[in-house]
């Protein structure tokens, strides 16, 4: 009996995709992976810096599946090229993470996915599950803006587009009716003639300018940039600023972003400058608050705006400046809806307490939030205690 | 090496080549053979070759990663993919030139006459396998779209069940008995105390039992019908794969040694019959720091023939003698890796293939045995312990505490190998979520006893026995 045949046909291979399901279930998975691994993955420095669309490769740990296995550093047993003699070295343990090269069992590999997303999507993920606070409840902060053109009742001339079905079709139902019952004869339902649409059955919407209440943002970056700030100080410094202008933009309709750059004096600057071009010398805080008020006066007044102000510096300030930093740190306070300071300590904490954190322990304002950074791991965590604060007064008011 | 062929340039050297089939005395079930391109092949490797499947995330995965590794060209696709079931299902790749689907046909002849006869498979029900499949997915896929169940539902129960799915039964010859025949045969075999046989009488676990699922859907009462379904089809299942865990190399080696003879039986055009030989030496070259099943074992099945004969045959010119034949019919009958390789792994095949022992040291591999030494024995017996479901602990339910705590007792039969403590853990968080009563397991690590402990806690893990001082860990555990 000879076998039998089936030959391919292209169209069954169209249909033969029958993994997509569990594809679509896998990359789920996956997505609930990147979600846990998000502090590790906003710390690379590729995200930071592209625009919304933008595609990130995110490696991440692949989904395992567990079962009772060896552990991998157990004898075992290989080919060799022929030649093989005690003491050769076959091959390199890697350490967990990297996977293993070498005589290769069934050990528990790492699995790695690459997956895409857009940046978008990744601050949509790192969001998700930040309970976040409901701004746009804040009623000082809205604007009135002239939004879409709200429906308001019907008229009998107009344009096409705008033309009201419902109320037309009733309309041209009404007359049959009527004329039905003038009519002596019943007329046969079988022999319906056509009763077409009339001008005068015809409506259309009416519409009035609707006013919407907008939310706007301005996220104003503050950052020293004196001599002392290294490329990894500013490095930590932008990551934090990155997460809080993704998650002002989420919130609010309109999002600005401000860079305030400074030493001993204060300037507005571009984004590229503000991370990229170092300055020399000492440093004076009250000046970038100073700079930074200034712009609120000018250009964002605090009835019409969401403010967030945050600062990061590496703590050291002329000691005579303290006390007009902190007068004008109070009324940053005042205009802001979250005002905050991070000093950025890469390699750990040496001079915490003698520095400018030390100092605005005397701020008592309930909207300002000190923090210290050291070092990547960090931002994720101090970003989320940050937020917290927003949430405190909030919660207040709607107990 | 763009051949033209068409279909009917397929059948007719099928044709040719089931001639030869018969005339070596194969004996294979029918045979069907499908035609199909990249996608489907990858599709067929993700489902095992089922024709149908039930779903779960672990395939989407599967699929991903070896799609991935085709595309980056780290792995290709098999020429052919073939199952154990009756008539006999393969896949063909269609971009394979004619040469090589001369070849896949023949290899895949002699997977057939191998699940059709060897031992290991004949508990398969090779002439059901696919139905049940079909019944299985199909019993899945109404459990999801029960709304008091759903996709999350047969989810939970599946990552459960998979985890655990490899500790079954590991011989189907060997039957075990019910409880109450083992009760029996205690009773029998040893003397008895009258409090030794009141416990006895109250005790769920007699004899060791390795087959954790099915112990749990029989013992765990507050498992609905539907959990239970899900444990069966996942045990049935992998009963199913077992065997072709366990006879990977004598399979391969019995194909290769198959496609090997009959190709050099056939009147093949120089052009074909040049292709077909670097085909070939691809296919059964060994790996260097790896294990090729096929080169072990088709190494080993010409070994075998060598000492029938008292000289190596040249393939291309000597037919294989039909006394030789049987010899190696009766053996492809009756084993499996780990015997096939105890039985005829000899110091020269040892030699031949260049095996060794490596062990870690620092952060290398470093060769610690080789065959030319007197420490042969010992490679062939690491080997022979790690093929097929030797490289799976075997873990054995040892007893069940009938109070009201229903602990689980496990035990992990140490050889050596210590559990990976982290994949210990996360598997018995799933065995714990199956049986919902506390589950201890003991092992060995780091050379002395270690006990796991999970319950509704979490998990600790206790180092030392009993008397010593004992240190507890605790992990975090959501189930």
């Amino acid at each position: 009996m000879s076998a039998i045949f089936r030959p391919y046909s292209p169209s069954d291979s169209q249909q033969s995709d029958r993994s997509s399901g569990d594809r679509q279930r896998h990359r789920e998975k996956l997505r609930e992976a990147l979600k846990e691994n998000i502090a590790d993955v906003i710390s690379e420095q590729s995200i930071i810096g592209r625009g919304p669309d933008s595609i990130v490769k995110v490696p991440i740990r692949g989904i395992k599946e567990y079962r009772f296995v060896y552990g991998q550093n157990q004898p075992r047993v290989a080919q060799g090229n022929g030649d093989t003699e005690p003491g050769d070295q076959v091959g390199k343990i890697k350490k967990e993470g990297q996977g293993e090269e070498g005589p290769v069992g069934d050990q528990p590999g790492e699995d790695y996915f690459e997956t895409d997303v857009t940046l978008e999507e990744l601050v949509e993920i790192m969001f998700e599950d930040l309970e976040l606070p409901d701004l746009e409840k804040k009623p000082l902060r809205v604007l009135e803006t002239l939004g879409a053109r709200k429906r308001a009742g019907t008229k009998r001339a107009g344009v096409r587009a705008h033309l009201d079905k419902k109320k037309t079709a009733k309309n041209r139902l009404r007359r049959k009716l009527i004329r039905d019952r003038q009519q002596e004869t019943p007329i046969d339902p079988g022999e319906e003639e056509s009763f077409s649409f009339d001008k005068r059955d015809f409506r259309y919407h009416r519409r009035k300018p609707d006013i919407k209440y907008q939310s706007n943002a301005v996220v104003l970056c503050i950052m020293d940039t004196s001599g002392s700030m290294t490329v990894m100080k500013k490095y930590l410094a932008r990551s934090f600023f990155f997460l809080l202008y993704q998650f002002v933009r989420l919130k609010y309709r309109q999002t600005e972003i401000v860079f305030v750059a400074h030493d001993t004096i204060a300037k507005e600057v571009d984004e590229d400058s503000f991370f990229h071009k170092g300055e020399a010398g000492g440093t004076k805080i009250s000046s970038g608050y100073k700079k930074a008020l200034e712009i609120i006066e000018e250009r964002f007044h605090p009835t019409l705006w969401n403010i967030y102000a945050f600062h990061c510096s590496d703590g050291d300030n002329f000691s005579e400046d303290v006390p007009l930093t902190l007068k004008l740190a109070e009324e940053l306070c005042k205009k802001s809806n979250l005002f905050g300071y991070g000093e950025i300590k890469p390699g750990g904490v040496t001079s915490w307490g003698v520095s400018m954190s030390k100092n605005f322990e005397k701020l008592t304002s309930d909207n300002f939030v000190t923090l210290q950074i050291t070092s990547k791991s960090d931002i994720w965590p101090k970003f989320k205690a940050f937020l917290s604060k927003e949430r405190e007064p909030l919660e207040l008011e709607e107990g | 090496m763009a051949i033209h062929y068409d279909l009917k340039d397929l059948e007719r050297w099928e044709a040719l080549v089931s001639e030869q089939v018969a005339e070596f005395e194969l004996d294979c079930y029918p045979q069907e053979f499908e035609i199909c391109d990249h996608v489907q092949m990858l599709g067929m490797m993700t489902y095992h070759g089922m024709p149908a499947h039930y779903p779960h995330w672990s395939f989407g995965k599967s699929f991903e990663k070896t799609r991935t590794l085709y595309d980056y060209g780290v792995q290709g696709i098999p020429y052919e993919m073939v199952i154990n079931s009756n008539p006999c299902i393969a896949g063909l790749m269609r971009d394979n030139s004619l040469a090589l689907q001369i070849l896949t046909m023949a290899h895949v002849y002699g997977h057939n006459d191998f699940f059709k006869n060897n031992i290991t498979f004949a508990h398969t029900q090779a002439e059901h396998v696919v139905a049940r499949f079909k019944a299985h997915a199909d019993r899945i896929r109404s459990y999801v779209e029960d709304p008091s169940i759903g996709a999350s539902g047969v989810e939970r129960i599946l990552d459960a069940a998979h985890a655990l799915s490899f500790q079954c039964n590991r011989n189907q010859q060997i039957k075990r008995l019910g409880l109450q025949e083992q009760k029996e045969r205690k009773i029998k075999s040893s003397l008895l105390t009258d409090e030794d046989l009141g416990r006895l009488h109250e005790q769920l676990v007699v004899e060791p039992d390795e087959n954790i699922l099915m112990f749990i859907r029989d013992n765990n009462s507050a498992l609905l019908e539907w959990e239970k379904d899900i444990l069966t089809i996942v045990h049935e299942e992998a009963l199913y794969f077992q065997p072709q865990m366990e006879t990977k190399i004598i399979n391969e080696g019995w194909a290769c040694f198959w496609h090997r003879e009959i190709l050099n039986s056939l009147d093949l055009p120089d052009e074909i019959y040049l292709e077909f030989l670097v085909r070939h030496n691809q296919v059964v070259r060994p790996i260097p720091g790896d294990l090729n099943p096929y080169n072990i074992g088709l190494t080993l099945w010409d070994r075998i023939e060598e000492k029938e004969l008292g000289y190596a045959r040249r393939h291309a010119e000597e037919p294989i003698s039909p006394e030789v034949r049987e010899k190696l019919f009766e053996i492809r009958e009756v084993d499996r890796d780990a015997s096939f390789i105890r039985r005829f792994m000899d110091r020269e095949t040892l030699e031949k293939l260049d095996l060794f022992v490596a062990e870690p040291q620092d952060s290398d591999w470093i060769v610690t045995k080789i065959a030319r030494d007197d420490e042969w024995k010992e490679i062939r017996g690491l080997l022979a312990n790690s093929v097929g479901l030797g490289s799976i602990p075997r873990i054995f339910i040892t007893d069940m505490n009938t109070s009201s705590t229903n602990t689980l007792y496990l035990e992990h039969e140490y050889d050596g190998r210590e559990l990976e403590a982290n994949y210990a853990e996360k598997t018995l968080e799933h065995l714990y979520s199956l049986w919902r009563h506390p589950v201890s397991l003991s092992t060995n690590l780091n050379g002395s006893e270690a006990t796991y402990l999970i319950s509704e806690d979490g998990a600790a893990l206790q180092r030392g026995v009993m008397d010593d001082e004992f240190h507890i860990y605790h992990y975090g555990l959501d189930i």
